[in-house]
Parts: C-alpha cells; sequence; structure tokens
C-alpha cells in the first residue's frame, strides 16, 4: 500500500520528526508553525512522548535541550520574532554540543513584520544570529516531500554531529498542500554512546573525529554541561590554550563531512549560459521558468542549495565562467555567497520583499534581460 | 573539606570562585548534606543552574549538572524533568536569576507544580557583575545601579511562588543552615514545585555599600533578623524563616504519565 498523502509542509515536517524518532517537543504559538506543535501536541502522548506548550519561546527552547541531555530526541518550531527569541539559547546548544533541530517556517520581518506573508528574510540569522563564532547546519525544503525527509536529515544530522539544526522552511512551503510519500525506510542515526566505562568517559574529548561521544543524564555518567568555554573535561577554563583548543574544534567540527551534509539539486545544468541559485519556495517559479526560457533557447538551468549552511560553494565554484541570478524573498542574502566565490561581476540579483510570491514571469524576463 | 561530603564534589574543580565570606559554599554545603541524608543515588540526581555567582556551584558538585543560561534555569529543568520525570532534579538559582530574567519561568513552573526542588540563593544583589540592585535588593539600599538607595520594593517571591502555585516553600538563611538542610529535604519530599529560599550574605558587593564591616556582620544579621516562622508580630527587615506555606495540588509529569495511560488504552 502506497503511503501517498495530501498534507501540509507543517504536517509533513511533524510527520518526519516522528518517524526520525521525535518524543519530544516545547513550544510556543506563533503563525505560520503552529500546526507543527498542534500535531506534537496530539501524536506524541500517544507514542510514550512528551509535548508542553512552554511560557515563551526562550523556555520552549531551553526545555528542548533540557530534554535531549536525558536522550530524547527533541523539537521545537517557531517563526520569525520566536527565533530571534530562541537565537541565545540555541547558541547553547552548539556550544554544548546538544543535539536538537529547530524549525523556522519564515515570514516577513523585520519586528512583526507582515504577518504572516511569506519571506525568506532569515538566511543569514539562521547563519550568524546566535554570538559567536560557531558551525551552523541549515537546510532548506523546497516541497512538502522535502520537509518530510528533510526533517528526518535534520535530526540525524543533530544526532550525529552534535549540534542545534535548523529547518530553514517558509511561510510558502509550510502552508503548501501537496502530495507526499510518507516513506518508512528512510535511514534514521542516533548520537554516538560512549564505549568506555564512566571513570574513563571524556565528555568533550578532542580526537579525530571531532565530534565526541554523549552519555546522557542518568546513565551513569556524571558530567558537567556549561556554556562558558570548557575543557575536555566539561570544566570552565580561562586558559588561552584550552580555550582555544575548544573553539578550533568547534567551528571547525563539521569541515571533515563537508561532502555528507552539503546537498543541493542541479537542473539543466550542462550547457547553461546562465545557473539561477534559488532555494525554498522561490526555487519553484524558477523551475517553471526554465521550461519557457528553454522553449525560447534561452540556456539556463538551477542550483538549488537544500543545504544553505554550510554552503555549498564547492560545487558552485565548478560553474565559474557562466552568469549567474539569485532571485531571493530578501534584499539580498544569499547572493553575498555567490559573490563571495567569484566577486560581484556577472552576479545578478532579483529581490521582493513586498510580502508577495515572485512569479514565473517575473523570473522569466529577469533571465531575458540578463541574456540580452 | 568535610570528609563524610567529599564524594559528592569535583575536588578537581576546586577551589571554588567566590569571595571570602560569601554564603554561597554554605548553600551549597547544606544541599549536599540534605542529597546525603535522603540517601539519593548520585547518578539519578540532576542540579540545573543559570548564570551568576550561585551558578557556579554546578561546576563543583558530583552529579549530572548543567549550567544552563541567564534565568533559564527552570526552563532548562522543565525539559529534563518532563522528558525523565524519574530523574531527581534540583535547581539552583540566584536572586537576579530566578526574580528578574528568569521571572516568567519561576511563575509558570510553580503553576504547572512540575516536581522541581528549587533553591533560590537570596543575596540581595547581583554579585558576578559587581553589585546592581536586583529584584530582591530592599527599599532604600544601596547598589552600583541604586546609588542613592533602591527606590523600588523587594518582590516576595515566596509569596508568588504560592500565589502562582507551587506545593511547598520555606526560607531559611547561610546563618540557618542546619534549617537549610532540614527545608532542603522537605522540599524534595514534597511531590511538586518547591521552593527554598536561602538567604545569603555578599559581602564584597552588597555588604560594604550597606554599613556592614565584616561577613560576620552579614550573619549576625541573618541571625538576629530571621524569625521562626509562628511568631505573630515580625518588626523592620525581619524575616521569616522555617516552612512557610504548603499545599496539595497534582504534579505535572505524574499527570502527563496519566494521560499516556489514558490514551494508550484507546481513550481520547
Amino acid at each position: 500500500m502506497s503511503n501517498a498523502r495530501l498534507m501540509q509542509g507543517n504536517e509533513a515536517c511533524a510527520e518526519g520528526a516522528l518517524a526520525a524518532g521525535v518524543r519530544f517537543f516545547a513550544g510556543y504559538p506563533i503563525t505560520p508553525s503552529t500546526e507543527i506543535a498542534e500535531i506534537m501536541a496530539e501524536k506524541l502522548p500517544l507514542l510514550g512522548g512528551t509535548f508542553i506548550q512552554m511560557e515563551d519561546e526562550i523556555g520552549s527552547m531551553a526545555a528542548v535541550i533540557g530534554a535531549s541531555l536525558t536522550g530524547a530526541k527533541a523539537l521545537t518550531a517557531t517563526s520569525g520574532p520566536g527565533f530571534s527569541l530562541k537565537q541565545e539559547n540555541i547558541g547553547f546548544a552548539i556550544a554544548t554540543e546538544v543535539p536538537c533541530v529547530v524549525v523556522d517556517v519564515q515570514r516577513a520581518g523585520p519586528s512583526t513584520g507582515l504577518p504572516t506573508s511569506p519571506a525568506q528574510a532569515d538566511v543569514m540569522q539562521a547563519r550568524w544570529g546566535t554570538h559567536g563564532d560557531h558551525p551552523a547546519i541549515v537546510l532548506s525544503p523546497a516541497s512538502v516531500q522535502e520537509c518530510y525527509e528533510l526533517t528526518v536529515q535534520a535530526f540525524n544530522f543533530a544526532e550525529e554531529f552534535r549540534t542545534a539544526v535548523i529547518m530553514l522552511m517558509d511561510e510558502v512551503i509550510g502552508h503548501l498542500r501537496e502530495k507526499v510519500e510518507l516513506r518508512e525506510n528512510l535511514a534514521v542515526v542516533d548520537r554516538k554512546k560512549p564505549s568506555v566505562p564512566p571513570d574513563r568517559y571524556i565528555p568533550y574529548v578532542n580526537d579525530e573525529s571531532r565530534i565526541p561521544a554523549m552519555a546522557n543524564f542518568g546513565e551513569g555518567y556524571r558530567y558537567h554541561v556549561t556554556g562558558l568555554t570548557h575543557g575536555e573535561n566539561g570544566l570552565p577554563t580561562g586558559k588561552p590554550e584550552v580555550a582555544g583548543k575548544f573553539l578550533q574544534r568547534l567551528t571547525h567540527k563539521l569541515d571533515p563531512y563537508l561532502d555528507r551534509i552539503q546537498r543541493w539539486e542541479e537542473v539543466e545544468l550542462s550547457d547553461a549560459e546562465l545557473v539561477i541559485v534559488a532555494y525554498g519556495c522561490t526555487a519553484r517559479p524558477v523551475r517553471e521558468a526554465l521550461g519557457a526560457a528553454r522553449r525560447e533557447g534561452l540556456k539556463v538551468g538551477l542550483f538549488r542549495p537544500i543545504t544553505i549552511w554550510p554552503f555549498p560553494s564547492g560545487e558552485i565554484a565548478k560553474l565559474g565562467g557562466r552568469k549567474f541570478l539569485v532571485p531571493e524573498m530578501n534584499s539580498g542574502q544569499l547572493v553575498g555567497e555567490v559573490e563571495r566565490i567569484f566577486g560581484p561581476k556577472n552576479i545578478h540579483r532579483y529581490n521582493r520583499i513586498d510580502g508577495e510570491l515572485i512569479t514565473p514571469g517575473e523570473i522569466l524576463e529577469k533571465i531575458r534581460e540578463v541574456m540580452a | 573539606m568535610f570528609s563524610e561530603i567529599s564524594e559528592y564534589f569535583r575536588t578537581e574543580a576546586l577551589p571554588h570562585i567566590w569571595c571570602p565570606g560569601c554564603g554561597i559554599g554554605t548553600v551549597m554545603q547544606a544541599l549536599v548534606r540534605a542529597i546525603k541524608t535522603l540517601q539519593l543515588d548520585q547518578n539519578n540526581i540532576v542540579v540545573v543552574s543559570g548564570i551568576g555567582c550561585s551558578s557556579r556551584m554546578t561546576g563543583y558538585l558530583d552529579f549530572n549538572t548543567l549550567h544552563s543560561t541567564h534565568g533559564r534555569a527552570l526552563a532548562f529543568a522543565t525539559g529534563i524533568k518532563a522528558a525523565k520525570p524519574e530523574l531527581d532534579v534540583f535547581v539552583v538559582m540566584g536572586d537576579g536569576d530566578a526574580a528578574a530574567i528568569g521571572g516568567n519561568h519561576f511563575i509558570h513552573a510553580a503553576r504547572r507544580n512540575i516536581d522541581l526542588t528549587v533553591i533560590v540563593i537570596n543575596n540581595s544583589i547581583y554579585g558576578m557583575t559587581g553589585g546592581q540592585s536586583s529584584p530582591l535588593t530592599p527599599h532604600d539600599k544601596r547598589a552600583t545601579t541604586s546609588p542613592y538607595g533602591n527606590l523600588e520594593r523587594p518582590l516576595q517571591l515566596l509569596a508568588v511562588a504560592e500565589a502562582a502555585g507551587a506545593t511547598y516553600g520555606a526560607r531559611a538563611t547561610a546563618y540557618h543552615n542546619q534549617l537549610l538542610t532540614k527545608v532542603i529535604i522537605d522540599a524534595y519530599n514534597n511531590p511538586g514545585f518547591s521552593v527554598v529560599e536561602a538567604v545569603s550574605q555578599c559581602p564584597v558587593s552588597y555588604g560594604r555599600r550597606n554599613k556592614f564591616k565584616t561577613p560576620a556582620d552579614m550573619l549576625r544579621w541573618q541571625k538576629e533578623h530571621g524569625i521562626m516562622k509562628g511568631r505573630q508580630e515580625i518588626g523592620d527587615e525581619e524575616f521569616l524563616i522555617g516552612e512557610i506555606f504548603r499545599a496539595q495540588a497534582a504534579e505535572y509529569t505524574r499527570e502527563y504519565e496519566k494521560l499516556r495511560q489514558r490514551l494508550q488504552g484507546g481513550e481520547r
């Protein structure tokens, strides 16, 4: 029997979380992400898990980290203003290396903004929203199917690499209804547990893997978790040589794994003279416009980053010598990463920040202009 | 270090950072003595703290310890307890941590009556940042941010806890440290949100701005102003110590477990 269903992006995200083994959700109501919390409230107690509606966004992020420390796969979901509030504790999860997933269903900002028109303006916040140097994994789904599959992937990355992973959705994808296949055979990854007895456990060991094994609270491995810069034993330190070693590992912990983390989709790139770099909801009108452009004989292709952080710069660098167009529902955020590779020459932008979608017609017109 | 409680400490993390004459170490000892008396399994204990002088305590204690973010200790602890209710969860906060930036979490953790044993170390000041006034700084007292005396009134933290739905509240002081151990034991034994206000001294940031010449003067002040509950008249600057309130209410994690079982039995 097929598992094909018609559902919303937010629903598919919740289903993906459950498929990944999520058993804890803490959240606070905010449009356009609330459906995820509502589904979790209904389903988690049925599965022996826990849903809790916290008093605010900050507390939700804190509760998720606390739950994860006990071994539960834990999720929270929010949107713009709530994502801002969560930033300090997202940094705590990254620094203390506690796996968790934060869904941000982007809406138009800044501040309360245009509730709840779509936007893609949290791209840089997802990368740099919390203070200090830190690694980031941010995934950007462009369909309901991807909401399901990438949420599983987000948890796999969170567990394997011991970090907070951001599912950067947007209002369009979150509320879009389309067919989704709830595949059950997706690989599910769990955090690496200590292989040594407690007296030999080094909670933040700095070894080749760069990812320490994680003991859960209550399993006999008593250790200290602190947002203060800490040594391998987990205890705070002010010593530059210890702090430096920790921060080097933390900020570069994903480097050996980039090949596995970075994902993207390529459409008709082999002969493309113009490469459109688009992600999330904006990739959809681009896909539509590609067909029309090709029929006009315009050699255009799409590069769609699925992992937007770490940005797949290496892959895009291989496309040197061509023109680029980066349409975004913000005033130009990810385009900067393309410019970082090639410089600003031949990099074109198309931006909408009025809460309206970019249409295939607008993209087609821009393609014609750039290729003229 | 007293040998009978040394097993509960990470001796490699000592000496502690607290100033000479500080009362936080006394409160830490009372907590550890309570845990020893209760004969709890060290592996099953989680101690969560926020940010500030008091919150450094978790680094020294040999349990599962979490030194979280400023004001958020109760929210982290709520996640821990809700996800794994069999853990014994203690929360240590300072007065600024618990009552100012963490005030919202304090109210709502009390409202849920979630089974946490909470110790608020009240030294009337922000110590780590150098002596700014907190919501528990008494009226007229001096701090670096109230150099002419505190215009504001202090929050009655235990009254807030009771009104919000906590089911146990007590107060003791660094001077009355045996009482402090006893009320921490009682707080642990109460199946719900239990708050102990531990009145403590900060000689460096509070005492020297408020006419306390020595740490001993501050302990003497605690001795003379902490009045065992039961006396009718409370004088100026005096405060009640002992068990302040106790109530009956459903506990959050037990209610949630009942819900799971009801649903798994097919009921909706």
